[in-house]
């Protein structure tokens, strides 16, 4: 009962705080309607008892991806007006669009609700001392080693790409050589010129 | 001992992506402390890990199929097969490029530790035994990919292009794997055989199962590069540093074929006749004819030599979409045989290029034979086996394909598949043409290549003749590996 | 969830919540004295109260400068910047100091109470239960401090953002960028007692650092994990922005970083939330590497000398003893922490992400893995 209570709560927050990302017309706000959304579906994701998954989630889009988004948005001053400029004449289309997939989506999940009959199984209600994390890795270090060790090697090649493709020296790149800094004398820097002295005119 | 824990069986299994694991990680390293001028060491390096990846692979090949990694993993002929083919063609690529990039100076250590990832990738792909297995090993594959067409920073065409290639293939990504969780809800299960055999009795028409499988064909047909979500072909080739189109045509076109035969033919078998194959039909309808027609009115010969990889992921798919053993057998055969030529065919772009000159127009084969009398040849013989003129290889491919498809009764496709290998062959034939009856532009002498390279591209050529002369071998081989 | 289980969670939360704002509160007068007495001055000795109707001035050692402090942050003026972002600049400082109030809530302050045996008038009410002082005794502890520290660099990026200060953005993309890298360094520290714990619950952490190795060495963190203790300390000190690594908010150059738009209780609140991160860095580090709540070779019992002698204490003796123990672990940590930042110059910011990344990263790995391999050739 309570679970169900919290659950529409917290679900209703998410629907909104998912429309405020869409909406909000600050690219800044539309990060902090996102951050809002994960931590939203981080709590539904307690109350399914997934609590590693649901930190893990926190930890991972609200601790690091959106500080990375963050980051971008903040140096970029994207001009949100100027995007949306030709938003009114797609708009008809867009709704078109999205009208005809809503409604194939609903025919196909809603009327033949997929085939799922009693194939998702319901949630096992577990003692308050039932450790998650050790669950998850058990599986994740046996059962699902191999998968998981491809997806460290993913990881692996997206830090090699991304140093690959930023890491360069090109022409005009500023950069401050400490060993040149400390090695410069003053004779090479400034030049002492002997002047007569002049009189004012 | 934990009934979950990790056997003996599984690491033996493993081993070739183990080695090839290790070793690019050493070569990771190791580069760092390389100067540029000693990056030979990395390039020699990465040749003996894909010859000890490939001896492994060899040694340990499993002659029975055997699933290991908890249901993660098989290890069967065809694999073996695959994941051989795949470290030669790696091994050609970079033994291609090497004197490229080493000329343009954009050889660094990461062209080959990110080739090894998608090689990776690839053997991933061709043993994967479930969903996971799969997608990670196309997110593998596809993300050493987009890194190394963006490879060339200071080129505006490559950055376009390797944007293009990211973006679509992130979207292709998403549906794959949408389908993909779509399957696992449906079938609950992430193992491919359980999913073929809770496929098997579902009754015909299961929606779930169909909704699942749309978005799965989508990805398949994106990776292939299939029309119509072939609009990033033609740009990736054209946009990407030629040893990179030249690797970008060769391995990862294995890895695709081992994402479709493992997903349509071994986990959504049942639904063959009722699911994928119409769907497959348009997709391979359409990508023969947009790939031969547009190809013609090319003048820059990578986005030619992309179209006619549309046309030729077309015919890859007619074999697959006849579902027979027969069909895959010959889709097989058609991939590597594909790979070979395509490999080829790059390989003389970079031949014909110097340092500050890209020989990617048509205009720049003109008179070839004029200049190298022996490399128009092995130029004319790729053009005829790609062609699909006998008795070159290209031919076998293209008869065991129309022969899988007249065997399922497709009287209709067969016809269409040989019309439009015609008006293909206009477009080959017009590169032999230029090179044969066409005053050279530029009389130089070719520049381009090391001894090794003119050695295996010559050889390559060679082995298109060859192959087409004894198509016997490669062909029983390609039966014998599908199950 | 019981009246009385109620009853203690609120007594709990209102214990933390009592801790941290004192801590925060004594340690400014703390920061403040012992820089004076390094740099060999007198601090801080104005601020008195006098007894009403009397001459009498209580000093106390500049005590009341704290509480003049708060008073005055409360009762300035509230200025804002001309074009700023409101949203933001409102959230800022909450996502700042709430967060790292909830820290907390997952630390072990005590071992077990029995409130029944504590109060025996009320023991049929609690009816024998017992609860692990602990505000949330829940199983994924170390994820919980790690996702609320991440929800406080979103904090700060904000309030240097909206503030619509070149200043305050330079501060908040420093903040970003330091906070990450040195987050990283401070999970694979902890990840080394993980490991050797078997465990991400804190209470659990603690209990197994009640008994002794080689018969005499408290069972602590630091003893089997020296090395991740000094690279958990760095990267404390780094997270909190203090100096060495205070580039976030460095007065000479960037005036004070991202709160520089702030005044009033809303920069209090900011300095606050500081203040309050050392005793909750303090409190982390006490409960990873320094036995939380546990005295050396003292149980639930009493104490046992590695001698064999035992002196037997009462339960209400030993809960006091606990809360003390951990209180007084806790302020030696804060006041090291005080020590470094008045010892130590400042990195510059290319040193601080080198070392970071090149440095301690590395250290950090290398630690993690010589410790799997050293509990795989245990357990082989």
């Amino acid at each position: 009962m309570m679970v169900n209570v919290l659950f529409y709560v917290f679900g209703a927050i998410l629907v909104l705080t998912a429309l405020g990302v869409i909406t909000a017309r600050n690219p800044v706000h539309c990060a902090l309607f996102l951050v809002a959304a994960f931590l939203n579906s981080a709590v539904i994701w307690l109350l399914l008892q997934a609590e590693f998954l649901a930190l893990t989630l926190v930890v991972v889009y609200v601790g690091a991806v959106m500080v990375l988004w963050l980051f971008v948005v903040m140096m970029l001053d994207v001009d949100v007006e100027k995007l949306r400029q030709g938003f009114t004449r797609y708009a008809p289309l867009g709704a078109l669009i999205a009208l005809v997939v809503a409604v194939q989506i609903g025919l196909v999940v809603h009327v033949r609700k997929l085939g799922l009959g009693d194939t998702a199984a319901a949630v096992v209600d577990r003692p308050a001392d039932h450790s998650n994390t050790q669950e998850l890795g058990h599986l994740l270090y046996t059962q699902y080693l191999y998968p998981f060790e491809i997806a460290a090697v993913i990881l692996l090649v997206a830090i090699v790409a991304a140093i690959t493709l930023t890491m360069r020296d090109r022409p005009g790149q500023k950069v401050q050589d400490i060993g040149k800094q400390v090695a410069v004398r003053a004779k090479d820097r400034v030049r002492l010129v002997k002047m007569d002295a002049e009189a004012r005119q | 001992m934990n009934p979950a824990s990790i056997t003996r069986l599984d690491l033996v299994l493993a081993t070739p992506e183990m080695f090839l694991l290790a070793a690019t990680c050493v070569i990771l390293l190791g580069d760092l402390f390389l100067r540029d001028r000693d990056r030979w060491i990395t390039f020699v390096l990465s040749l003996l890990t894909l010859a000890g990846v490939g001896w492994i692979t060899a040694a340990t090949g499993f002659t029975e199929r055997t699933v290991g990694w908890h249901g993660t993993y098989v290890a069967d002929p065809l694999s073996t097969l695959l994941k051989i083919v795949a470290c030669g063609a790696v091994a050609v690529a970079f033994l291609y490029g090497h004197g490229y990039l080493q000329e343009r100076r954009i050889l660094k250590g990461e062209y080959y530790v990110l080739g090894l990832f998608a090689l990776l990738g690839v053997m991933v792909l061709a043993s994967a035994n479930s969903l996971v297995t799969l997608y990670l090993g196309v997110e593998l594959l596809a993300l050493s990919l987009y890194a190394l067409v963006a490879f060339n920073r200071d080129s505006g065409v490559a950055a376009e292009a390797a944007i293009k290639y990211f973006v679509l293939g992130s979207i292709a990504s998403g549906a794959l794997l949408y389908g993909m969780s779509i399957l696992y809800g449906v079938t609950g299960s992430l193992e491919l055989g359980v999913i073929s055999n809770a496929a098997l009795q579902m009754p015909a028409g299961q929606i779930g199962l169909l909704f699942g499988l749309a978005f799965i064909v989508v990805g398949v047909a994106f990776k292939f590069g299939a029309v119509p979500f072939h609009a990033w072909v033609p740009d990736v080739y054209h946009g990407a540093p030629t040893p990179v189109t030249l690797f970008l045509a060769a391995a990862p076109k294995l890895g695709s074929f081992a994402l479709a035969f493992r997903l349509l033919a071994e986990g959504l078998g049942a639904v063959h006749a009722t699911g994928w194959q119409d769907m497959i039909t348009m997709v391979a309808v359409l990508s023969i004819i947009v790939g031969n027609v547009v190809a013609i009115a090319q003048t820059n010969i990578k986005r030619m030599l992309a179209y006619s990889t549309i046309s030729h992921v077309g015919f890859i798919l007619l074999g697959i979409l006849a579902g027979t053993s027969q069909g895959y057998a010959a889709a097989l055969y058609y991939t590597i045989t594909y790979v070979i030529m395509s490999v080829g065919g790059f390989g003389m772009i970079i031949l014909l290029s110097r340092k500050g000159f890209e020989a990617d127009s048509l205009e720049d084969f003109k008179g070839l034979n004029a200049r190298s009398p022996w490399f128009a040849a092995v130029m004319l013989m790729l053009m005829f086996s790609m062609a699909g003129v006998p008795p070159f290889v290209g031919f076998w491919a293209k008869l065991v394909v129309i022969q899988a498809v007249l065997d399922i009764g497709s009287l209709w496709l067969a016809i269409l598949a040989v019309a439009l290998s015609v008006v293909g062959a206009y477009y080959y034939l017009r590169v032999v043409k230029l090179m044969y009856f066409d005053e050279p532009t530029d009389k130089a002498a070719l520049q381009g290549g090391g001894g090794a390279m003119r050695f295996v591209l010559s050889l390559n050529g060679l082995a298109v003749l060859a192959l087409g002369l004894y198509p016997g071998l490669l062909l029983a081989l390609c039966a014998r590996v599908i199950p | 969830m019981t009246a009385p289980d109620f009853a203690i969670s609120l007594v709990y939360i209102a214990y933390a919540l009592a801790v941290l704002l004192t801590f925060g509160a004594i340690l400014t007068w703390v920061e403040r004295k012992q820089a004076a007495i390094m740099s060999d001055r007198i601090g801080a000795n104005r601020a008195y109260v006098r007894i009403p109707f009397t001459q009498v001035k209580l000093i106390w050692l500049g005590l009341f400068h704290g509480m003049a402090d708060g008073l005055k942050l409360l009762l300035k003026e509230d200025f804002k910047p001309l074009a700023y972002d409101k949203l933001a600049y409102a959230l800022g400082p909450w996502l700042a100091i709430v967060p790292v109030l909830l820290v907390f809530a997952v630390v072990p302050f005590g071992g077990t109470l029995d409130p029944g045996r504590l109060f025996p008038s009320l023991a049929e009410w609690f009816g024998g239960r017992t609860y692990p002082m602990q505000i949330a005794p829940i199983d994924a502890g170390i994820l919980i401090v790690f996702a609320f520290s991440g929800i406080t660099i979103i904090g700060a990026m904000l309030a240097g953002w909206s503030s619509a200060n070149k200043f305050s953005l330079l501060g908040a993309l420093r903040a970003g960028s330091q906070l990450i890298s040195y987050e990283l360094v401070m999970g694979l520290t902890v990840l080394g007692i993980v490991l050797i714990f078997g465990t991400v619950n804190l209470g659990t952490i603690v209990e197994r650092q009640s008994g002794t190795v080689l018969g005499f060495l408290p069972a602590w963190g630091i003893v089997y994990q020296p090395f991740a203790a000094v690279l958990f300390l760095i990267a404390g000190i780094a997270e909190n922005k203090r100096i060495p690594f205070d580039l976030p908010e460095a007065e000479s150059e960037l005036i004070s970083g991202y709160f520089t738009e702030y005044s009033a209780m809303k920069q209090g609140v900011f300095m606050l939330s500081e203040f309050i991160e050392i005793a909750v860095i303090g409190a982390l580090f006490v409960t990873l590497f320094f036995g939380g709540y546990n005295l050396p070779w003292m149980n639930d019992t009493g104490f046992v000398f590695p001698g064999g002698h035992a002196v037997p204490l009462s339960h209400g003796w030993v809960v006091v003893l606990q809360l003390l123990t951990f209180l007084g672990k806790v302020f030696l940590l804060c006041s090291f922490q005080i020590l470094v930042r008045w010892t130590l110059p400042r990195f510059r910011w290319d040193q601080l992400l080198r070392f970071a990344w090149k440095f301690l990263l590395p250290l950090a790995i290398a630690n993690l893995v010589v410790t799997a391999v050293a509990l795989w050739a245990q357990q082989a």
